[in-house]
């Protein structure tokens, strides 16, 4: 496989579902070794682009390479050389952890299993336990023997959709510092999530809604392309003052942090004069701060659901 | 109305909660509605336990008025339909064995001579007994048809050869079940339908729960091809199959004392592609299904007719052309007379091949159907 080539590399990737369009014309290019993050609201189209991708789904138009491989007409060898991680635990919950990793093993034909089966165990941390049957595993340590599940066969790349739904927030930073081993060693990895602090990790973002891509670029450029003004308020009765402003022209959105409120604005001078009134207020106390990669997509599925419904 | 005990408001919510998913889940729903009415006209018109029109062969070295009227006599009776006139003991013994006729009846040579001298000859009839109760109705009408069928030629001079006793005398076989015993022929057609419920409920169990399960995502996800899928999934129950048919010869062998005549080798032969056969319609249906319970709905859907319209609980001769049709489409028919066949008439290839062919057609039309309909995609 030539390295300069994208791994993944789709063009107008579109496919409904009885006449609903779950994606519509997507592209995507990801580079070699990077960890690219794939954010959107439920029902945006994730799973559905996950899926084309490795050949789980034939795409309706549109058409690309993964690895190499065209998507439409060689998702054997695609089914090979990727590991794909559902979004729900799909292992066998009545086989043992051992049992589930063999049967892995064999399928994907896994040269000398047994020592691959066993130094998975063991870097699992689970070569003690490893009879015990996977569905009495908690949700972190599902997830982590579905994540070695899908290394089990040495993928280049790797899809994990959702990996960290409703894992504790310890499982899921060793589960970030063994995805960014993984690049470091040249596997590609595309990973869908809903938290923001793991969109910060990856190298490269994009924004999914209603089936289509709305932004891509890594986590400063995707903030600095939304030209998204925020300022954080703090004082009395804030929710009172929420109420208020965000009935003004200028205002896109006001959300509460703690004890504090951040309002933002598309157009940095319309909100300067929508709250220039409320700032001479002695009650709250006002900075300027920095938007987050959350208050960005929040205004982008406002802005989506306009352009698009 | 909040009781404590009973409220009409809980029970209410929990009453309608389950129309609402009785309407949304609609195979079932149609299942529902829909088997009792195909089981009502299928099996209320088709199903008769007093079989007529049974194929008999009849062997005649007496071209008399006599023979001819007995024969005639015969099929006046309903109960018979003569469809061959066979000239030797050969023919007559391999039609029974095929099953091709139920009856043989062979009329001596010297039969008029000696009805004329008032000798009461002999008249042979050969009915295949391994299944009962499609016979006795038939040879009962026999014996009625003694005492009256040759009273119209015997007038004048043979006038006194009208009364009793009856002017000849019938003799019958009951082949391959001498002793009308019925656990004889119904022992091994339970192997069958044991099979047939066991095998196409097992796998399209086994492969509708790993949809629903969601593995099934997992798998796909996965080189592994369908052909793989398929048989991998098939062989355990083959096997499972395996241990159901020695549990059933044993106890038939021990408990029931059913002859085994034929080889047991070829029975174990022939019940591979039986079980090929209802396995992959269970691949078939759980590649329809959407959930376990839905799966099995369909193996009943299945399972029913077989069992009604193989022939195992009624005469399979006693239904109508048209049922007699859609029954020859099951394995299980097939299956039945080729065991009954091995067991108790001792068949060997040869005879059986008649009843081999279609139940491996069967299996090739399931296998392609299964393997079409079971997708590499979740498309």
């Amino acid at each position: 496989m030539n390295t300069n080539l994208d791994v993944i590399a789709v063009q107008g990737l579109s496919k409904s579902f009885d006449g609903k369009r779950a994606v519509d014309g997507f592209s995507l290019n990801v580079k070699r070794g990077r960890i690219f993050g794939f954010l959107g609201p439920n029902g945006s189209g994730k799973t559905t682009t996950i899926r084309m991708l490795c050949g789980l789904l034939t795409p309706d138009e549109g058409q690309g390479t993964c690895l190499g491989y065209d998507i439409r007409s060689e998702t054997a060898m695609i089914k090979r050389h990727v590991g794909y991680m559902t979004q729900h635990f799909s292992l066998y919950e009545d086989l043992s952890i051992r049992e589930n990793l063999d049967f892995i093993a064999r399928v994907y034909g896994v040269k000398d299993r047994q020592t691959a089966v066993e130094r998975s165990l063991k870097r699992l941390g689970l070569s003690n336990r490893s009879n015990q049957l996977a569905g009495t595993l908690s949700g972190g340590w599902k997830q982590r023997l579905a994540l070695a599940a899908c290394l089990l066969h040495e993928p280049q790349l790797l899809l994990l959709d959702e990996p960290t739904a409703g894992v504790d927030p310890k499982a899921r930073r060793d589960f970030w510092e063994q995805i960014h081993d993984l690049a470091a060693h040249g596997i590609t990895v595309l990973v869908s999530t809903h938290y923001m602090d793991e969109a910060e990790r990856c190298h490269e973002l994009a924004y999914i809604a209603y089936g289509k891509l709305l932004i891509q670029g890594t986590a400063r450029e995707v903030v600095e392309q939304s030209h998204l003004t925020t300022w954080s308020v703090e004082g009395e009765d804030l929710t009172a003052l929420a109420a208020e402003l965000k009935n003004r022209s200028g205002v896109d959105m006001v959300v509460h942090f703690g004890i504090t409120l951040h309002v933002s604005g598309g157009n940095a001078q319309a909100l300067q004069q929508a709250i220039a009134h409320y700032r001479e207020d002695a009650r709250w106390h006002w900075s300027p701060a920095e938007p987050g990669l959350e208050d960005v997509f929040i205004k982008m599925m406002d802005q989506a659901r306009d352009n698009f419904r | 109305m909040i009781g404590k005990y009973f409220s009409w408001v809980r029970f209410w919510a929990v009453l309608s909660k389950e129309f609402i998913q009785m309407r949304r889940d609609r195979l079932t729903f149609a299942m529902m509605v829909g088997i009792p009415l195909i089981q009502l006209i299928l099996f209320g018109f088709a199903i008769n336990t007093d079989p007529k029109n049974l194929p008999a062969a009849v062997l005649s070295a007496d071209n008399s008025e006599f023979s001819r009227s007995f024969v005639r006599g015969m099929e006046n009776s309903g109960y018979f339909r003569v469809v061959r006139e066979i000239t030797t003991e050969a023919q007559a013994e391999r039609m029974l064995a095929v099953g091709e006729v139920q009856f043989v009846v062979t009329i001596p040579e010297d039969f008029s001579r000696k009805l004329q001298r008032g000798e009461r000859p002999v008249l042979l009839v050969e009915a295949d007994a391994t299944d009962p109760a499609a016979t006795s109705n038939a040879i009962a009408a026999l014996f009625n048809l003694n005492q009256t069928v040759l009273n119209r030629d015997l007038q004048g001079s043979l006038g006194h050869l009208q009364n009793t006793p009856p002017p000849f005398e019938l003799r019958i076989h009951r082949r391959y079940n001498a002793e009308v015993v019925t656990q004889y022929n119904i022992v091994p057609g339970l192997m069958g339908v044991i099979l047939t419920m066991t095998m196409v409920m097992m796998t399209a169990l086994a492969v509708t729960r790993e949809r629903e399960r969601g593995t099934m995502e997992n798998l796909l996800a996965t080189p592994v091809r369908p052909v793989e899928v398929m048989i991998g999934k098939i062989l355990p129950y083959i096997i499972v199959g395996y241990i159901q048919v020695t549990l059933i010869l044993l106890a038939a062998k021990l408990f029931f004392e059913v002859p085994m005549l034929g080889s047991l080798v070829l029975l174990s032969l022939v019940l591979i592609l039986f079980m090929a056969a209802n396995l992959s319609v269970g691949f078939t249906f759980s590649t329809i299904a959407r959930n376990q319970m839905q799966a099995m709905q369909m193996t009943f859907f299945f399972f029913l007719p077989s069992l009604l319209l193989s022939g195992f609980m009624f005469p399979f001769r006693g239904m109508p052309g048209w049922a007699q049709a859609l029954g020859e489409a099951f394995p299980l028919t097939h299956f039945l007379r080729i065991v009954r066949g091995i067991l108790l008439k001792g068949n060997g290839v040869t005879e059986i091949t008649p009843n081999l062919w279609p139940i491996g057609l069967f299996l090739l039309v399931a296998a392609i159907i299964a393997l079409n309909r079971y997708r590499e995609t979740l498309d």
